[in-house]
């Protein structure tokens, strides 16, 4: 056991990854002498050369389009997209080259790719460095999605998602990344796309992921001096759900908060609203309720705590859900 | 090569075979092949010329959804194709039908995939041959980093013919503007790797002419990127040769990128779908059908006595053959399961997408034909109780 920050862990499972397969390669901006804005590759390129731990032209489409084709030619790259809003110049070699390549080559090819993105708000940064933007994935056949709320889940996830053969959107809650938890390095995990019960309860499930984990167990401990005890599902994984855990959850409190930083509509929540109501839909006591970030871009940074769902917005809820 | 200087001066065309069939010699430039090389060359670009007209034909009889015609670029793509060496990989836009027959495709893939069989059917890793690229310019980005994956498999620059390799970007005028092109460039050129870009300037973007692309001839480009460009005649199939056999060379051998630009000219319509008399002149086409890449190549084997007509009408023959054979297998091409292709999306397929896939097989299972033609499943929807429920929400 070792005690290790989330960026530390990111570091300590990349590394790990590396030195695993030869094939693995990591590029972005800034990811080699610098190690990353956020250090989450500090002295890789050190130890493992600069044909490894690759600083690339400050290009996003280009990181992620010469990933590809890197991956066409049997290497597993771990791309970095510096911050959440950046992205979006990379956006057709995500969705439409990458996650397509597999279904267009009748199975033939695959594109072991990982896209690593700092996202989500929460360290007062200035605008396009806070946003969310998991649910344009989601909605994109042919990539998986998942997102890390722990040091030893971003540690044994990481690697995971390096070892998949399909391309992964792996989000990093950048306000979580300097949090420290205890790492076993010689444990075993659980599978990629599993979703975990992190505080077990019975009248209510708060399901949440990444920045927001945190924020859902406050929020549960805070509610056990009113005699509520709240579930708290970590999703991990977003694409895929896994449901089972949902359901199980579900089917015992038949009460749902859902828990993002993302923009409500068409949201993450919605999806799991959905999918609750057409397979929970006799334990349900009440609605499937959402919390949320609002419907309006990402707010200047001296606000950004009240648009942030927090955990008196996370309780608010709660009651709501409890007044059914 | 241009000096760099970007300066606009004297715009230089490599040309090695003149329209009307005679050879030209260039300082820097050489075909080094015989006679026998260019009536290869010959029927190579016949037999492409006459695969493109049975897929034009067979789109307008409805067999393709739409076809990207190649007519009047066979020098540009029989040129690079045939200077391929038996390791390199290429990158193709959705036009390079010349360069798939040189590296073996099958044409009747090329077709499934205008025809709406499939996405591209061929294997791209076996044929060294990417499938077709329909967003413009994104390969390129693709073939860049397949060369950087090339150079730390350590294959640039040894020296050995078996192992050096290069890598081919196809791409057109028209992607010359986008981001990627550009990007690519900038990548290629940071990390030296071993690629060849290949522009076929054809002139025309759909409606829109290379002024709207570029003020300064495309090969001046790379010059702005730190490598080489040249521009050949690209209806020259010598001379485009030539040129992709050095450009190739050099990538393999270490010394990093350049760009040739192959100026040549789209005869035909952009696709099937595409009414070029709405935006150019006909006198245009005339101007460049006495530069057609097929007859100066005649006119020259003509001449030099190396062609005669029992030759010419042999692969007339062949190509028609040929045809004959094409357009029976792509009708006999059969359509796909959609049911199939859920376990297509992923290498390692999700638990809720194989639940879809399950369900709409139960769905399908509810018709006694088994069939899923819209027709029989609205007749049949009124008497098929069952369908809602077995349904959920997921239909």
């Amino acid at each position: 056991m070792t005690m290790l920050t989330m960026a530390k862990a990111l570091n300590a499972g990349l590394r790990r990854a590396l030195e695993a397969d030869p094939k693995v390669v990591i590029a972005g901006e800034d990811v080699g002498k610098l190690g990353g804005v956020f250090r989450v590759t500090e002295g890789l390129q050190k130890d493992f050369g600069e044909h490894r731990v690759i600083d690339s032209p400050l290009a996003e489409s280009g990181i992620v389009g010469t990933a590809v084709g890197m991956a066409l030619r049997g290497f597993r790259p771990v791309c970095e997209i510096q911050f959440d809003g950046f992205v979006f110049p990379a956006f057709d070699q995500i969705v439409t080259q990458a996650a397509k390549l597999h279904f267009r080559s009748s199975g033939r090819l695959v594109i072991p790719l990982v896209i690593r993105i700092p996202y989500g708000g929460g360290i007062g940064a200035v605008e396009h460095h806070s946003e969310s933007p998991e649910a344009y994935f989601c909605h994109t056949p042919g990539l998986k999605v998942v997102t890390c709320s722990n040091p030893a889940d971003a540690y044994w996830m990481i690697q995971q998602a390096i070892a998949s053969d399909d391309p992964i959107i792996f989000l990093e809650p950048k306000r979580r990344y300097h949090e420290r938890a205890e790492v076993d390095e010689k444990g075993s995990p659980p599978p990629l796309h599993s979703a975990r019960v992190v505080r077990p309860g019975t009248d209510v499930t708060l399901i949440a992921y990444g920045p927001m984990v945190k924020t859902c167990l406050e929020a549960a401990e805070a509610a056990t001096e009113e005699n509520h005890d709240l579930e708290v599902i970590d999703l991990r994984t977003l694409s895929p759900l896994d449901m089972a855990v949902v359901d199980e959850s579900v089917q015992k409190t038949g009460r749902v908060v859902t828990v993002h930083e993302a923009q409500l509509n068409l949201g993450l929540g919605a999806e799991l609203a959905a999918r609750i109501s057409e397979q929970c839909f006799y334990s349900l006591e009440a609605p499937v309720l959402r919390v949320a970030g609002f419907d309006t871009p990402y707010p200047p940074s001296r606000v950004e705590e009240e648009y942030l769902p927090d955990l008196d917005r996370v309780l608010d809820m709660v009651d709501r859900s409890l007044a059914y | 090569m241009s000096d760099g200087s970007g300066a606009i001066g004297e715009v230089e065309l490599v040309q090695l075979l003149t329209p009307e069939g005679e050879r030209l010699e260039h300082p820097e430039y050489s075909f080094s092949g015989d006679d026998d090389q260019v009536k290869s060359f010959y029927r190579d670009m016949v037999l492409t010329r006459r695969i493109d007209a049975e897929a034009t034909a067979l789109q307008r009889q409805g067999e393709l959804g739409l076809w990207a015609s190649g007519l009047g670029q066979e020098a540009a793509q029989i040129g690079s194709g045939r200077a391929l060496g038996k390791q390199d990989f290429v990158f193709p836009t959705y036009r390079e039908h010349g360069v798939a027959w040189c590296l073996g495709v099958d044409p009747v893939h090329l077709l499934g995939l205008f025809r709406g069989v499939d996405l591209g059917g061929w294997d791209s890793q076996k044929y060294r041959f990417h499938l077709y690229t329909i967003v413009i310019g994104a390969q390129t980005l693709h073939a860049t980093g397949y060369a950087m994956g090339v150079e730390r498999d350590g294959l640039v620059g040894t020296g050995d013919p078996d192992r050096d390799m290069a890598v081919v970007g196809y791409f057109g005028d028209g992607a010359s503007s986008e981001g990627d092109v550009n990007e690519a460039f900038i990548f290629a050129s940071s990390y030296n790797a071993p690629i060849v870009f290949f522009c076929q300037n054809n002139q025309w973007a759909i409606s829109e002419p290379i002024e709207r692309q570029s003020r300064i001839p495309l090969y001046r480009r790379a010059s702005g990127f730190g490598f080489p460009g040249v521009r050949v005649d690209g209806n020259d199939v010598l001379a485009v040769y030539a040129a992709t056999t050095a450009a190739l060379e050099r990538a393999r051998s270490g010394s990093g990128p350049s760009l040739i630009e192959a100026y040549t000219y789209r005869m035909g319509a952009h696709t099937t779908s595409d009414d070029p008399t709405k935006y150019r002149l006909a006198d245009e086409l005339e101007h460049w059908r006495l530069k057609d890449p097929i007859e100066r190549v005649k006119a020259y084997l003509t001449r030099s006595g190396s062609g005669d007509q029992a030759f010419f009408a042999e692969v007339e023959t062949e190509a028609s053959d040929l045809a004959a054979d094409l357009r029976t297998r792509c009708l006999a091409l059969p359509d796909p399961r959609l049911l199939d292709l859920f376990d297509l999306v992923y290498a390692e397929q999700t638990p809720y997408l194989e639940e879809q896939r399950a369900r709409y097989a139960e769905y399908l299972a509810t018709f006694e034909d088994g069939s899923a033609e819209p027709q029989v499943r609205r007749a049949e929807a009124a008497s098929a109780a069952p369908v809602q429920s077995a349904f959920g929400g997921v239909h």
